[in-house]
């Protein structure tokens, strides 16, 4: 029998099928902080998955996701799922996807980088494989594959 | 040939073929390099060289190069003495060099500078090292001084020796003999090995990799010994610089057992890794090495920005 865990929203994004344990990290990408003070953020860790086996869940009230928040989410929870909620309905649902390229999301572990200095550029890596998922800096050519510690 | 109006920040944005037409054309400049036949393709044109790191050899041999080609220089030799000192980011220095040359030539001690130098700049920019990154026009000669040697690129069996964990020129070179089929024998104290993904790619590529940390068995059946500088600056903290300096030095006696077609190639300055009596065998192709610097680049200059008309040296 399925219960239901967390309250139906009105409006906003659900995140669902999340890498189980990263929902954190998830609500790190989404920038809750930045919410305005009515919107209510719920959170479900450790949720029984048909597909997954376990998974987390994040609700996020009156808010949609920017592209790059989206691109942010793909490289940790690569298994994830977006749904757009208006009127409590699901308008839109589709699985994260990673694009070719990845702009602004990631510091470049190569401190010596030029992007990691006093310059006016974001950085940017490009998709040299995908699975596992693997990006290159397009500036100083260092791989990158923990993403969790490089998230900008 | 479509090289006109290009950036080269890296050896991977040369296909093989351009190498091998840049490696000719650089043989047929040497006679223009010694100052013994004139060329002017260059004759309008201003190169900016702007090095934000110490580099007499690298600097020398560009703006020799591009004085042989009957171009003209702008330099920042000294970045303490300009606007980087008073706080400009590299990115305002290249627009102000775009305005002010036709080809930009950089040295920069930040990898990656010069990809955003190549952004910045609607003229050509070639990288002349990146900190510890690229280093193209290094492995171009590095290049053309085996093919001069062997008339060929193709399946030589080359051995890299020393620092290949930090050492630039190693990964850009590895990666360009990849491209011709060599095998690579690897020989390097046990903490400055290849990295890992360096590795990776170079397997990837299909090139055969041997490790072999005895050096007279690696170079035994050798074409060419590229020995490698350990660089103090590249290394995050002393005491690691300290485990490895000194730890292999190319003498008469390592070379006994070796080809006698077998090249020493270094991209200098050298530091105690080869000892002086090397000099003098027919093994010692570094100053070699050292000279074609100025054919080489004088070959790229020409194919980025020489006048077509003029381009080819007659």
């Amino acid at each position: 029998m399925r219960e239901l865990k967390i309250t139906p929203i009105k409006n906003g994004t659900v995140i669902d099928h999340i890498t189980n344990g990263l929902a954190l990290e998830v609500l790190r990408i989404v920038g809750v902080q930045t919410l305005d003070k009515d919107s209510t953020v719920s959170v479900a860790l450790h949720v029984r998955s048909g597909k997954l086996g376990w998974k987390d869940i994040v609700k996020v009230e009156n808010m949609e996701l920017s592209p790059r928040k989206v691109n942010a989410i793909a490289l940790i929870a690569p298994t994830a799922t977006i749904s757009i909620i208006r009127d409590y309905k699901v308008r839109e649902k589709r699985p994260v996807d990673l694009p070719e390229r990845i702009v602004g999301v990631l510091r470049c572990p190569n401190l010596n980088c030029i992007t990691n200095q006093s310059e006016p550029i974001e950085s940017e890596f490009e998709v040299t494989q995908r699975r596992p998922v693997v990006l290159t800096c397009v500036f100083c050519e260092r791989r990158v594959e923990d993403f969790l510690r490089h998230l900008a | 040939m479509t090289l006109h109006g290009r950036d080269v920040i890296s050896i991977r944005d040369l296909s093989r073929d351009e190498i091998e037409t840049l490696v000719a054309d650089a043989r047929r400049m040497i006679p223009y390099a010694e100052g013994k036949k004139v060329t002017h393709p260059l004759e309008d044109k201003i190169v900016a060289m702007a090095f934000f790191e110490p580099s007499t050899r690298t600097r020398l041999s560009f703006e020799s190069a591009v004085h042989r080609l009957g171009g003209h220089c702008i330099t920042i030799a000294d970045p303490g003495s300009s606007s980087v000192r008073k706080g400009e980011s590299l990115n305002d220095t290249i627009r102000m060099l775009n305005a002010y040359a036709d080809a930009i030539v950089l040295r920069h001690p930040n990898e990656g500078s010069a990809r955003l130098a190549g952004r910045a700049s609607d003229k050509p920019v070639i990288n002349a090292g990146d900190g510890a990154g690229q280093h193209p026009t290094q492995t171009l000669l590095d290049l053309a001084t085996m093919e001069e040697a062997f008339g060929t690129l193709s399946g030589l069996r080359v051995v890299l020796l020393g620092d290949l964990k930090y050492g630039r020129t190693v990964h850009s070179l590895a990666y360009a003999l990849a491209l011709f089929g060599s095998e690579l024998v690897l020989s390097s104290p046990p903490t400055l090995r290849l990295p890992d993904e360096v590795r990776d790619q170079l397997e990837h590529m299909g090139v055969k990799l041997v490790e072999e940390d005895q050096l007279h068995r690696a170079i035994r059946d050798a074409d060419v010994l590229y020995v490698t500088r350990i660089q103090r600056e590249r290394f995050p903290d002393e005491s690691e610089y300290q485990k490895v300096a000194g730890s292999y030095r190319i003498d008469n006696a390592v070379l006994v057992g070796a080809k006698p077609r077998l090249i020493v190639l270094h991209p200098l300055p050298r530091a105690g890794e080869i000892a002086p009596e090397v000099d003098s065998t027919p093994h010692a192709a570094y100053f070699r090495q050292a000279f074609l610097a100025v054919p080489v680049r004088m070959a790229l200059l020409n194919a980025i920005l020489g006048s077509p008309k003029r381009r080819k040296a007659e």
